[in-house]
């Protein structure tokens, strides 16, 4: 069955656990710019929003990838995958990325995107509200599509 | 070095000049840190005697070890400096991504000294560290001035700064820091306007290393557990926020009201966590790295009192609410707002507005004093008016955000100030709860409730119970409450995840993470020493143990009201024995030995 990592914004506390949970499980220390993740606050509407690579199914980082390196996963269905023995350091993934979600990083000469954490994303582990949740694929919008059903069922036992 | 980034930052504003200093080992592992790394640079180069709003006094913004790692709730910093609204050695404790970003530019503490010519802000962007001019946004209110300089710098860049409050020097006033956050008490914001400095913004790349990842990454686990696992850290705190607080405190009779003259408000219930969890929130905020997520983002809809933002806080619902008997939790949290706006402090401001009504009750102010606001008992709109005119610097507004202590003693009445040590005391009846009435009088910050949380014991009944209304023992708890909060906020952790963690778990973390093999009487002995040392700084700053007391009212005047009506303080029943246990002398003064016991300079 295959995972995905499931973004819930309206969860979000703006905490940045994920961040510091995400570059401590690659680096074994704490540096944000290092995290795979990022968590953006916009501080006068109190809203907060984690961004990370979304796997896309027709990723444009595989797609101008000229040596094979990004690559769909042949281990683990829905994961794009970074090859570094393969990669070249061209990045560009990182100018094809829309979201913005691969980075070059100088430091170690590395292309950051998530990886899952092979399996075990360490970023929804250290969530505290659950803002982040590695889900079945088959499970993904449940909850969230629940819980606005809610919200209809209270509107329909007013009226009824 | 690990934990600490091992860089202290200093910037001179008279000059211009811009150095580095590398952390000494040894000062780290004895102070640990925010509060207590930053007393001891005040201790070593500030004359106590100085003018706190001159520019000999210093300002230090301190992180601690655990800063910018993912210890749970530890992302916090200090602002430490002579405060200018009773002269001790002040530190202010705030959260946010402020601290965090500061270790990843790589400074353990940045000191600003002397004062600019004209208005200037810092941007340190890792190694590269400008003094800019501040002209553009000198007059400015938080938010825009974060805007502002985000614009000027980096988008995503984190600010601390002061809001108009600030450049007007009000004693009261704060620094905030990501736009929400505050270093609240003491005045530290009226320093950095007196140096010129409306703001710092930092941005940085760097990393906080681990001596022992594998153990430090076991050791957070363990922790985070214990606090989701606690009551109050893991349910209470995170479903309604520090304003849970509200209705528990007026049951007890403990709760303020109208300037301490009851302990008991009839309509606490509208002011609580439950009515804002149910009119106001939106949706909970968390500080950098934590997991309990008190913080309230909130929205008023309501005529007059409309807008977004953060708050209120249990002390500010109350300082605002039942302290100037008001029950309009709208108008408590627009007031909330504009202070936040203006960079003041919740817990002054509303209790500095308290003391002018009571002045008011009494005909020692009319309306004539205070240009046409009626400060009656209750009035929702002049909590709201007497902010924004405190805020600007206003009229009668000007006087009020001097504190309740300049404004009472103007009048020749100091009386009504609600203060220890000229500082606004918080939510908590010292009637009520004898031991925390004991804290309120040693706090070396002034009346203060974060200096030791007795409530926790006294009321809340985590982690171990003491009857609020004897006095026996609480001596002992003081201590032990004060000195292991002296030794968390020095490693930069949340003084809330001691519901649920652990001192000794928090040991376990410090230790993994620095490599230093810290024991829990190591620890605890840091705490104590980081107590001596502000004792010893505002006994030579001119403090007495006259200055160890709390207002005539709580030690003469029994509550009429509520679960703890008859009640007085019996402060001079403990404060003896409170002299006794800190190994000090009957003025208060520590003794040769203790001083020798913690290795601190007399």
């Amino acid at each position: 069955m295959a995972k995905v990592l499931m973004i819930h914004p309206d969860k979000c506390t703006g905490c940045r656990n994920c961040e510091l949970a995400c570059s401590f499980e690659h680096e074994r220390r704490f540096r944000p710019g290092a995290s795979r993740v990022q968590a953006f606050t916009w501080e006068r509407e109190g809203i907060s929003v984690p961004m990370m690579c979304q796997q896309c199914d027709d990723a444009a980082c595989v797609t101008v990838c000229p040596t094979g390196a990004m690559h769909r996963s042949t281990t683990t269905v829905a994961m794009v995958d970074w090859d570094a023995d393969k990669c070249i350091r061209c990045r560009m993934c990182v100018i094809a990325c829309p979201f913005g979600n691969a980075r070059y990083d100088a430091a170690t000469s590395s292309i950051f995107k998530c990886d899952n954490c092979d399996g075990a994303p360490q970023c929804a582990a250290f969530c505290p509200t659950k803002a982040l949740e590695y889900v079945d694929d088959t499970d993904q919008v449940k909850s969230r599509k629940k819980a606005y059903a809610a919200k209809f069922k209270d509107a329909f036992q007013e009226v009824s | 070095m690990y934990g600490w980034t091992g860089t202290i930052l200093r910037i001179d504003l008279s000059s211009g000049k811009v150095t580095r200093e590398a952390l000494d080992p040894q000062v780290a592992r004895a102070y640990i840190g925010a509060r207590g790394l930053g007393g001891h640079i005040i201790r070593s180069e500030v004359d106590p005697k100085v003018d706190a709003l001159s520019p000999a006094n210093k300002l230090v913004f301190a992180t601690g070890p655990l800063t910018g790692t993912f210890a749970p709730s530890a992302g916090r910093y200090n602002v430490v400096t002579k405060g200018p609204l009773n002269d001790t050695l002040a530190a202010s404790n705030s959260g946010g991504a402020f601290g965090p970003e500061l270790k990843y530019a790589g400074y353990d503490a940045v000191i600003v000294e002397g004062k600019a010519a004209k208005p200037v802000y810092l941007w340190i962007k890792d190694d590269a560290v400008e003094i800019r001019d501040a002209a553009d946004v000198w007059g400015h209110t938080v938010p825009d001035t974060t805007d502002l300089i985000r614009a000027a710098t980096d988008d995503e860049a984190k600010v601390a700064c002061i809001g108009p409050a600030g450049e007007h020097q009000a004693m009261i006033a704060n620094i905030m820091n990501d736009m929400h956050r505050a270093a609240g008490r003491t005045g530290v914001g009226a320093v950095m306007g007196s140096k010129n400095l409306k703001a710092v913004a930092v941005v940085g790349s760097g990393s906080v290393n681990v001596a022992d990842p594998e153990a430090f990454l076991a050791a957070v686990l363990k922790g985070r557990q214990m606090i989701f696992d606690d009551p109050v850290g893991g349910t209470g705190l995170p479903a309604y926020g520090t304003e849970v607080l509200v209705n528990i405190l007026n049951q007890v009779g403990g709760l303020p009201t109208r300037n301490w003259q009851d302990g008991y408000f009839p309509n606490a219930d509208k002011t609580g966590g439950e009515a804002l969890a149910a009119k106001q929130l939106v949706r909970k905020k968390g500080c950098f790295s934590c997991i309990i997520s008190c913080g309230r983002v909130t929205k008023v809809d309501a005529p007059g009192f409309e807008g977004i933002g953060e708050g209120p806080e249990y002390e500010t619902a109350w300082a605002y609410g039942a302290d100037c008997g008001v029950d309009n939790l709208d108008a408590i949290t627009k007031a909330n707002y504009l202070c936040n706006e203006y960079g003041m402090d919740t817990i002054s401001a509303g209790s500095s507005i308290a003391c002018a009504m009571e002045l008011f009750q009494r005909g020692i102010v009319t309306t004539k004093d205070t240009d046409g606001v009626d400060l009656s008992w209750g009035n929702d709109k002049a909590i709201v008016e007497m902010t924004r005119k405190m805020g600007e610097g206003d009229g009668f507004g000007a006087k009020v955000a001097q504190g309740s202590y300049r404004l009472a003693d103007g009048y020749g009445h100091p009386e009504y100030s609600m203060t220890a040590k000229k500082q606004e005391m918080p939510a908590y009846d010292a009637r009520a709860i004898q031991g925390i009435g004991l804290n309120y009088a040693t706090s070396n910050r002034g009346g203060c409730h974060v200096r030791g949380y007795t409530i926790s014991h006294e009321v809340l009944q985590s982690g171990g119970f003491a009857d609020p209304h004897v006095t026996e023992g609480k001596a002992g708890l003081g201590i032990a409450f004060q000195n292991l909060t002296a030794a968390l906020d020095a490693t930069g952790c949340c003084l809330f995840a001691t519901f649920g963690l652990t001192g000794a778990q928090l040991v376990e973390m410090l230790a993994t993470l620095t490599g230093f093999d810290y024991t829990l009487d190591e620890f605890l002995e840091a705490g104590d020493r980081i107590w001596n040392q502000e004792r010893l700084w505002n006994l030579a700053a001119g403090f007495t143990k006259d200055n160890d007391t709390l207002p005539t009212r709580l030690l003469e005047e029994p509550l009429p009201s509520g679960a703890s009506k008859g009640h007085i303080s019996k402060l001079g029943d403990m404060v003896p024995e409170y002299y006794a246990a800190r190994g000090w002398d009957e003025n208060g003064v520590p003794t040769k030995a203790k001083l020798k016991e913690l290795s601190l300079k007399a």
